[in-house]
């Protein structure tokens, strides 16, 4: 009775929850169009959350347990309780089954309230999350009795398992429910998102280092559309809307972002959720930490402006994000962080012209000069007179193009260079520069939303890289490496880009260049537009180890390093907080007690150079390594 | 409702030597974009087709009037038609145009044709009936209020607030409207020999004597001891010294420069 009961009130808890989904679906499809293929994604989706989902998820190994059980516990005994509506079925074998899925998932729920209500991480929030333990648990212990008591053959007197079935359902019904806006909603919305994601090449797998491979780059916008960037979360593509609704404020992204850590008014938590706020207008319905040093979101709703003053993101919030993309690397459900901040930056830059700080000085030289600081094109040049460097328009053929980059202008980024030189000469390298003829490679506007200047330096680079003969461009800029090998070619230019760290690498592996010993210990911190954004963290820590130094850690490595604060254009936007965002990073420097913190990109060298000692000895690889030759 | 005429000319980007919009003239717009109760119109002479009067209609402006006025001509007579046709109560514009002759005589031209009253050096302007406030930026952060009865034309120079970012998409959309114009070729500019500005070096006094390393340091020394210096002086005496130094500076006006100008 009890059990077929329980059974019939699963099918009508998941009607329900069908209905409210797809009530719910209209807030989300009424974002504008966009191209999915939603076949291959269909087919793409076990795949897709099997091997990439669990990657992330895997990374905090009690949470990927809790989770298998949980959701693994609670589908089956779904379905099962559905097939018990069948007398037919209705049997010990299916209540077995039922039985050990309930308990799996009772383990995993108790494991979801030990985590929420013992350990108690900072970055989870609270509302209808905080009660989530007690459905779950509610849910898999009403039934498990239930499930029990058929298999004993009714053991237990009416009454009781018909409470206890009623205590399950209600936990299930909180649950099923929440697809609309509790905590289940994630698993609904998060399957379709992995179906229609809009970065289907982030999930095709691992290119040939064995480095997993980062679909890091902006997609172009069409200048030529009628509105250009987001301003109301309508102008949003529908799959980012899905995204958004997939969130499931797991915190992730929050305590791994550089200006949260800093104070800086920015956590990429809370902006998803004023996101989804916003597609839902009214109130806030979100109970977890807030843009450190600002309060509530002001007027929201699907057709009023994203960003403002008085509106959903406030623009410091909008302009602190230094696109480490360190969120979008830690989200568990996908979501692209980085594109969305990028898509109403090109609104509010493009449209609005509104860019805080130096942006539209900055903004201004770059569109008429070519270069951020408005200096003459042969300044790029002109401190390296002494190195007499083969200029590339007057050369027929050659091996190398050495891409300067914007360091050129910076004293210290000069001598960074200058040691590069030094031992691309040492090892007899055929290169050659562009010199005067080099302009800015369009980053930085890229990155504060000017896409018009962005792609016009792009298209002309362009043309002047392929009016020459060379095989490959090597540069010390991450930034450049990133835009001139992940984003040219979406403009035409294909081209073999390396970073220095890498040439050097194989120079000193061919033969090259001998390295004497060097003596003391270092750390090395990765630059986002090289790790996270190309997936490059080992050749730079193989070239160091062969130096003959000690290599610490830093708390933050690898593919989840934290920003030296320099990326995005955060260092013209200049949007305060309660510390820096160097300051922070150089502390983990500290920690590990290196002399030496061993930097990979000009950017890198002169945020973290900025901090006040004591402090470990910043120095460019490429500076290591000429110190070793000699 | 004040009718404000903005003059706008092309400029050159001093490093890259491009077309941009000119930085007085910008500043000018940005003054007039913020007047309140105000009617801008734009005026520039010259060739409708130039990129770079797209950056003015990107500051904000729906439309911008362009008197084709051919290369090499003078463009003070169709200006001065132009204007007389619109009759502005305030006609702004920078000090000086950033590239061509760029000899600082149009405003004044046009103000004597038109009979208005010119200011100079404005950094803020504040309208009010039949009058307009200037507050013109002198040298070393002075600044002076001066009241002009309008009509009148003002110079804006760099004192001014700076003129807001030109937006890519307000800049697609402004339109420029050309007036066909018959232009005078510039007999004056034809005569002139154009050629690239570059800084002079300047000659520096340099003191004989002593070692190298000395007449190096009396060279890059920096001067100091222009000032006095007070211990522990009474409250009055100390007033008194800061006193004397604005006054000594012209930032205060002391007894006997009552002139107006200090
Ligand atoms: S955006 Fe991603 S990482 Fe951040 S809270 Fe949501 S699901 Fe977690
Ligand atoms: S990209 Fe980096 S700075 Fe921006 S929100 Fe994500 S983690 Fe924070």
């Amino acid at each position: 009775m009890a059990g077929a009961l329980a059974g019939w009130l699963t099918v009508g808890l998941l009607v329900a929850a069908v209905v409210i989904a797809v009530h719910h679906s209209r807030r989300w499809r009424a974002g504008a169009a966009a191209e999915v293929d939603l076949v291959a994604g269909l087919k793409a989706l076990p795949k897709r959350y099997l091997v990439d989902v669990h990657d992330v998820v895997g990374r905090k190994p009690f949470n990927a347990r809790f989770h298998a059980l949980t959701a693994g516990g609670f589908l089956a005994s779904l379905v099962l309780l559905v097939l018990a509506v069948v007398p037919w079925f209705r049997g010990p074998l299916l209540w077995g089954l039922a039985a050990l899925a309930l308990a799996l998932m009772l383990a995993g729920a108790l494991m979801v309230g030990w985590r929420r209500h013992v350990v108690k991480p900072t970055e989870l929030s609270g509302g209808r999350f905080a009660r989530l333990p007690v459905s779950l648990i509610a849910y898999a212990a009403g039934l498990l009795v239930v499930a029990l008591d058929r298999v004993a053959g009714g053991a237990l007197p009416h009454g009781v398992t018909l409470v206890l079935a009623g205590v399950g359902l209600f936990g299930g019904a909180d649950l099923l429910v929440g697809v609309g806006r509790g905590p289940l909603k994630h698993a609904l919305h998060g399957a379709l998102y992995l179906v229609a994601h809009p970065r289907p090449g982030r999930f095709s797998g691992r290119d040939r280092g064995g480095e997993r491979k980062r679909d890091s780059a902006l997609a172009p916008l069409n200048l030529d559309d009628a509105k250009l960037g987001v301003e109301v979360p309508l102008d949003f593509a529908w799959n980012r809307l899905l995204g958004f609704e997939a969130c499931v404020q797991c915190g992730r992204c929050e305590s791994v972002c550089p200006a949260y850590a800093a104070g800086l008014p920015l956590n990429p938590k809370a902006l998803i959720q004023d996101l989804v706020g916003a597609m839902e207008g009214g109130a806030a319905d979100y109970a977890g930490h807030g843009h450190p040093g600002r309060s509530v979101a002001g007027a929201r709703g699907p057709h009023l402006p994203v960003v403002g003053e008085g509106a959903a993101i406030h623009p410091n919030t909008l302009w602190a994000c230094t696109t480490c993309r360190a969120c979008v690397d830690a989200c568990p459900m996908m979501i692209e962080h980085v594109d969305v901040i990028v898509d109403l930056r090109r609104f509010e830059t493009l449209e609005k012209a509104s860019a805080p700080g130096k942006a539209p000085g900055v903004l201004e030289e770059l569109r008429i000069a070519d270069n951020p600081g408005g200096f003459p094109a042969v300044r790029r040049i002109d401190w390296a007179f002494d190195l007499a460097l083969p200029l590339a328009r007057e050369r027929e053929k050659f091996d190398v193009l050495l891409w300067l980059g914007d360091a050129a202008f910076d004293l210290r980024g000069q001598r960074s260079l200058r040691a590069f030189i030094r031992l691309l000469k040492k090892a007899g390298v055929d290169f050659a520069v562009l010199g005067e003829d080099e302009l800015d490679c369009g980053d930085l506007a890229r990155r504060l939303g000017d896409e018009a200047t962005f792609q016009d330096l792009a298209r002309r680079n362009i043309a002047r890289l392929e009016g020459l003969s060379f095989r490959r461009i090597v540069t010390m800029d991450p930034h450049a490496l990133h835009v001139i090998r992940n984003e040219y070619p979406a403009f035409g230019g294909a081209f073999e880009v390396v970073h220095h760290t890498a040439l050097l690498l194989e120079l000193v592996e061919g033969g090259r260049l001998t390295l004497g010993s060097l003596s003391g210990t270092l750390t090395y911190h990765d630059p986002c537009y090289l790790g996270r954004y190309n997936g490059v963290t080992e050749a730079p820590r193989r070239l160091l180890d062969m130096l003959g130094m000690e290599r610490r850690e830093m708390e933050f490595s690898g593919l989840a390093s934290r920003c030296c604060g320099g990326g995005g254009g955060t260092s013209v936007t200049d949007v305060a907080g309660d510390r820096r965002i160097p300051d922070v990073r150089m502390e983990q420097a500290r920690e590990t007690g290196a002399a030496c913190i061993a930097v990979a990109c000009p950017n890198c060298t002169v945020m973290l150079e900025g901090v006040v000692g004591p402090r470990p000895e910043v120095k460019e690889i490429a500076e290591l390594v000429l110190e070793a030759t000699e | 409702m004040i009718r404000v005429a903005a003059l706008l000319s092309i400029g050159r980007h001093p490093a890259s030597g491009r077309a941009r919009r000119a930085g007085l003239d910008a500043r000018g717009l940005e003054l007039a974009l913020r007047m309140p109760n105000a009617e801008v119109r734009a005026f520039h002479a010259g060739d409708p087709h130039a990129a770079s009067l797209r950056d003015y209609l990107g500051m904000g402006l729906e439309t911008l009037n362009v008197l084709n006025v051919a290369p090499g001509c003078d463009p003070v007579p169709a200006l001065v038609e132009a204007l007389r046709g619109v009759g502005p109560d305030l006609i702004i514009c920078g000090m000086r145009a950033e590239a061509g002759e760029g000899s600082g005589m149009v405003p004044y031209l046009i103000a004597e044709a038109l009979g208005h009253a010119v200011v100079c050096d404005a950094a803020a302007i504040e309208c009010a009936s039949g009058t307009a406030r200037v507050v013109q930026g002198l040298p070393r952060g002075r600044r002076r209020e001066v009241v002009v009865t309008l009509p009148a034309v003002v110079l804006v120079n760099s004192a001014a607030p700076a003129a807001r970012a030109p937006a890519f998409a307000r800049a697609r959309r402004g339109r420029i409207v050309p007036h066909p114009v018959e232009a005078r070729e510039d007999a004056f500019l034809a005569a002139c020999e154009m050629r690239p500005w570059r800084a002079r070096p300047k000659r520096m006094a340099v003191p004989s004597g002593g070692s190298a390393q000395e007449r190096m340091k009396a060279l890059t020394e920096a001067k100091a001891g222009e000032g006095r210096l007070l211990v522990n002086p009474v409250p009055e005496e100390a007033a008194r010294a800061v006193r004397d130094y604005l006054v000594e500076k012209r930032f205060l006006r002391g007894a006997g420069d009552g002139d107006g100008r200090g």
